[in-house]
């Protein structure tokens, strides 16, 4: 059991990292740009991107916040 | 695409992957013992090369926009990550990853370790700890080799830009028997960082259905808009951090 723990800790800080909201983030923005372009026939190419640098500003805010 | 932007981004990225792996590997060789690091490292390539013969056919199977998809999110998060951790040093907020302090405390926790034999490694803790650097840091050449020649269909030329990367390395270490304290590691992976989410938002996209502005011309505007991104996010914490030592003393007045 706490091999698999450690085996499912290895991953989650190999791909989601420091901050679960960059992951949590960049997912949400797929989401919406695929239902924008597949249900509204929206081509959203600039959803993502928005996302994006949201998730970068929002997590550097939360990192550097707590040492004002 | 041209293979030489997929090569020097698959090359810059190992390069820092590389250099990490040597610092592990040359502390625990130099200060304990070479035979059973350079075992630690063999086991861990040899786990590498099983890790990449089973992942690298299953996502090559997976159709192109799954694969956009998946990749695109992945490579994203990664290269978001990698930003966070490149502005928050360049701006102070987080400690520089010095080479050779890392070097240093490698060595200083080595010689602390007591010497113990097991299962055939005369020293298991210059095995364990040659093992899980050389893994750690593979994986990530791997994922990254995997999704960007994946990505491309052109395999070869990742493969290429990463075998550069590890013999380029590789022989310098040798060379100099020491971290390699002058590769300019931080802005390196400031680069690689602007390189993923760059490259990620544009294949997540693509494979969210999204048809970009000019096609792959559009990544000649997304990857210095996500550079500038960056900056722009350097100079907003160096500001934070002026206005906050010049509002300190005087708050300090206010204070007494």
């Amino acid at each position: 059991m706490k091999q698999l723990r450690s085996f499912g800790a290895f991953w989650y800080d190999f791909i989601v990292g420091d901050d679960w909201h960059v992951a949590a983030l960049v997912a949400a923005g797929l989401a919406l740009t695929a239902i924008a372009t597949h249900a509204a026939n929206v081509n959203a190419w600039w959803l993502l991107p928005v996302f994006v640098v949201a998730a970068l500003a929002w997590s550097l805010h939360r990192a550097t916040a707590s040492r004002k | 695409m041209n293979a030489l932007p997929l090569i020097l981004t698959v090359f810059i990225a190992c390069v820092v992957e590389a250099v990490e792996a040597l610092t592990i590997v040359l502390a625990t060789g130099i200060t304990r013992e070479w035979r059973s690091t350079f075992q630690g490292m063999a086991a861990a390539l040899l786990a590498l090369a099983v890790i990449t013969a089973a992942v690298g056919p299953a996502v090559s199977e997976l159709p192109l926009t799954a694969l956009r998809v998946v990749v695109g999110a992945l490579l994203a998060v990664f290269g978001l990550q990698w930003l966070r951790k490149a502005v928050l040093r360049a701006t102070g907020y987080q400690a520089l990853h010095d080479e050779a302090s890392a070097y240093l405390r490698e060595v200083a926790a080595a010689e602390a370790a007591a010497k113990e034999a097991r299962r055939g490694v005369t020293d298991w803790y210059s095995f364990t700890l040659a093992f899980k650097g050389v893994l750690l840091e593979g994986l990530e050449v791997v994922f990254i080799v995997i999704t960007f020649g994946d990505n491309q269909k052109d395999i070869g030329a990742a493969v290429i830009g990463a075998a550069a990367a590890i013999i380029v390395v590789t022989i310098v270490g040798i060379a100099v028997r020491a971290p390699l304290t002058k590769v300019p590691e931080n802005w390196m992976k400031l680069a690689v960082g602007v390189m993923l989410t760059s490259f990620g938002t544009f294949w997540g996209a693509e494979g969210a259905g999204v048809r970009w502005p000019g096609n792959d011309a559009a990544l000649l505007v997304v990857i210095p808009a996500v550079a500038l991104v960056a900056a722009a996010c350097i100079l907003w914490l160096n500001s934070r951090t002026a206005a906050r030592t010049v509002s300190a003393p005087q708050s300090e007045v206010v204070g007494s």
